[in-house]
């Protein structure tokens, strides 16, 4: 699927800011953003591109089991995640890894997932309300949408004080748009008017399937349906994801019900690294998407206001340190101990984690050298 | 001690209504449960006491109905959920088996998700297909989940409070066919904890072990026994994950028999479970293998036929008699 005549595109694949009608009530969030904050778009989309590299690298080298590369989507991610306000609760898929970084989970955290190290394991309300990575497609849109009503039954939104209303973001993808999971959720959502943001990053590709087999129309369509508006966007115009996700934030919390917005962009990776996109994707098309490139444009944008060598040339240093950090912590992760398995089964005692965790003990012990 | 006359269904409805009183963070989801009380009345008059923000008439999505629960517990509440009939709690089975079973492991313990499921279960109803099925099994194979069932309105009461201040997810399986005869309900005072196993009536020869619908089977089948002179000890299970042995395995040391009840199939079931733990726990005090009686390993069968599917007092005195015969 390519843009269309609603796409919002506020920075255009050349690197120039686009007028129009589908543009212009947008730009009132661009202005008022800082040089600093645009700055940091391009440092975090520049960052996480090279980890991506680091990480897939990583796996190539037998460090970890997979990786899930973001390469091409940074730009849909970055914006998205600058958009949400600190008071937001995000629940993500399982590759926004910027999103993470720019709430402030450190990479190695996903690294360990992949590792085999844990499930996720972070805390959400200690590491600014970004929840855990769910693998099961779709499955995160429903609790992210109980989660949106229960801060509407708690009263802690639509209070027209945009600095402390909560707004709920959810991703998913274009294949999990035909999960069940997913209209459940659009349903709810609906139904009990949710202060929360779907947000469909449309890479083009669930694995190996073009998005053409999950839906005949344009994705943004599907929550007319539900009684829900939706709009599509430039996924690798970072402008544009900052901008019609804030506003779309913006109006979920003050009480207009939920709003569904669909990313256009292109998975320019394979799906894991366990994937061969060669089998299935014609190279032509992966090429047609390299001018659309999201870092090209906002770099070249950055420069025409005067964005000079020296600040690309410094967070090119620090996408390299950062990689070299997450190689050294990386090889520096310890296995969880073997009582890890047995613990947070259950929140309450439980006689079986017990049992089971003493007799491995023991069986263990049994052995020569074992500690009887 | 304050004692009153209770059916089941009423028993729950008194116990769901004493938990939202205690905690303003349980609240109440599900379909056709607030105006209309449930399909099984067991909510009635909670929405017009509690309000539509914590009695929810929620779509029909049973999927959805858990998978927003999840996102209320991890805002703080204690969703109750109500499955409005046992075969109809699939479409929900992904959200519980892998998202709420595994969501505490999956934080590492920084989050709890104390969500109870309420199911309306098992035969004598007479009903259409998947509405008198026994699906207990797959959620007790399940880690991460507890899974319970009363057999009694006393039971009732009580169980539903504890399975809602508990902080872990809990399957809460109701047999549909003991809703409505009424029991003895004390309301000031419990004694037995929830995941405690119980013996309810005492005897020599044989245990008879069941659970939620089939302990009323086994009382009746152990008063013909000892009517034919046979003594059978009664147990009622009560919590189906994690099971309480220590009852089980002491009644099986004094009987040297036992036989367990189940409506479920009887291939890869709770009773395949508990036979298999007490061979290997009391091995040397049984007389004869551990018996079965089950639902047959078919589909729930047209309602006519499901009092032939269903164990009665009389297959349950058959399997007596073959463990009497070792």
């Amino acid at each position: 699927m390519s843009y269309t005549a609603a796409t919002v595109q506020l920075l255009s694949e050349k690197g120039t800011l686009v007028e129009g009608d589908a543009a212009d009530e947008y730009f009132p969030y661009i202005e008022a953003l800082s040089d600093e904050q645009l700055r940091e778009f391009h440092r975090q989309m520049v960052v996480i591109r090279r980890f991506d590299i680091e990480a897939a690298n990583l796996q190539r080298q037998g460090q970890l089991a997979l990786w899930i590369p973001s390469l091409g989507q940074e730009a849909a991610q970055v914006g998205s995640g600058f958009a949400a306000r600190p008071q937001d609760h995000i629940f993500p898929a399982y590759r926004e890894h910027v999103v993470a970084r720019i709430r402030g989970i450190d990479p190695v955290k996903i690294i360990e997932m992949l590792r085999g190290i844990s499930h996720g394991g972070w805390d959400p309300k200690t590491n600014n309300n970004f929840h855990l990575y769910t693998l099961v497609i779709g499955s995160q849109t429903l609790h992210a949408t109980g989660y949106a009503m229960g801060v509407q039954l708690d009263g802690a939104t639509a209070t027209g004080d945009a600095e402390k209303d909560i707004a709920v973001i959810v991703y998913f993808g274009d294949g999990a748009s035909s999960q069940g999971d997913v209209s459940e959720a659009l349903v709810f959502a609906a139904s009990y008017q949710t202060p929360q943001v779907f947000f469909l990053q449309n890479n083009h590709w669930a694995i190996s399937i073009p998005v053409e087999t999950q839906s005949r129309t344009p994705l943004y369509l599907r929550p007319g349906g539900f009684g829900i508006p939706g709009v599509q966007i430039d996924g690798n115009d970072v402008l544009a994801s900052y901008a019609v996700t804030r506003a779309n934030l913006d109006a979920a919390r003050s009480g207009a019900g939920p709003r569904f917005i669909e990313a256009l962009t292109f998975r320019m990776g394979a799906h894991t690294t366990s994937d061969d996109p060669t089998k299935y994707q014609e190279s032509a098309l992966l090429q047609s998407w390299v001018p659309k490139d999201p870092i090209t444009r906002f770099e070249t944008w950055l420069r025409s206001r005067g964005e000079g060598d020296e600040f690309f040339a410094e967070i090119a240093t620090e996408a390299e340190d950062l990689a070299a950090d997450v190689r050294r912590r990386t090889l520096a992760i310890v296995d969880p101990p073997v009582t890890k398995m047995f613990e947070h089964v259950y929140t309450d005692p439980h006689p079986l984690m017990g049992e089971q965790q003493a007799w491995l003990a023991a069986y263990e012990a049994a052995f020569e050298g074992g500690q009887a | 001690m304050s004692v009153e006359s209770l059916s089941l269904a009423k028993a729950l409805n008194l116990g769901l209504q004493k938990a939202m009183l205690d905690d303003e963070k349980v609240i109440l989801m599900g379909e056709d449960i607030g105006k209309l009380g449930g399909v099984f009345r067991v909510t009635e008059g909670l929405q017009a006491e509690f309000g539509t923000k914590r009695v929810l008439d929620t779509p029909l999505a049973e999927s959805g109905i858990v998978g927003t629960a999840i996102g209320l517990a991890m805002r703080g509440y204690r969703p109750v959920c109500e499955i409005q009939f046992d075969g109809f709690i699939f479409p929900g089975f992904d959200q519980i088996t892998s998202q709420l079973a595994k969501l505490t492991n999956r934080h590492e313990g920084t989050q709890a998700f104390p969500v109870v499921i309420r199911v309306p279960y098992g035969g004598h109803i007479g009903a259409v297909e998947h509405h008198q099925e026994s699906p207990e099994a797959y959620f007790a194979h399940t880690p991460g989940l507890r899974v319970v069932t009363p057999s009694t309105p006393h039971d009732a009461y009580w169980m539903i409070q504890e399975a809602i201040a508990g902080n872990d997810p809990v399957l809460f399986f109701e047999p549909k066919s003991r809703y409505w005869p009424k029991g003895d309900v004390d309301t000031s005072t419990n004694s037995i904890a929830l995941h405690s196993s119980r013996v309810v009536r005492e005897g020599t020869e044989v245990t008879l072990l069941g659970y939620g619908p089939m302990v009323n089977v086994l009382l009746a089948a152990a008063e013909i026994a000892a009517g034919e002179g046979t003594s059978c000890e009664v147990i009622d299970l009560r919590s189906i994950s994690p099971i309480d042995y220590a009852p089980i395995v002491a009644s099986v040391q004094k009987t040297g028999r036992l036989v367990i009840a189940q409506e479920a199939p009887g291939f890869v079931s709770v009773g395949s479970e508990i036979a298999a733990t007490v061979t290997e726990r009391a091995f040397y005090s049984l007389e004869a293998p551990v018996l079965r009686v089950a639902g047959f390993d078919t589909p729930f069968p047209p309602a006519k036929l499901e009092t032939v599917y269903l164990p009665d007092a009389d297959r349950v005195l058959e399997a007596v008699d073959r463990a009497l015969s070792y």
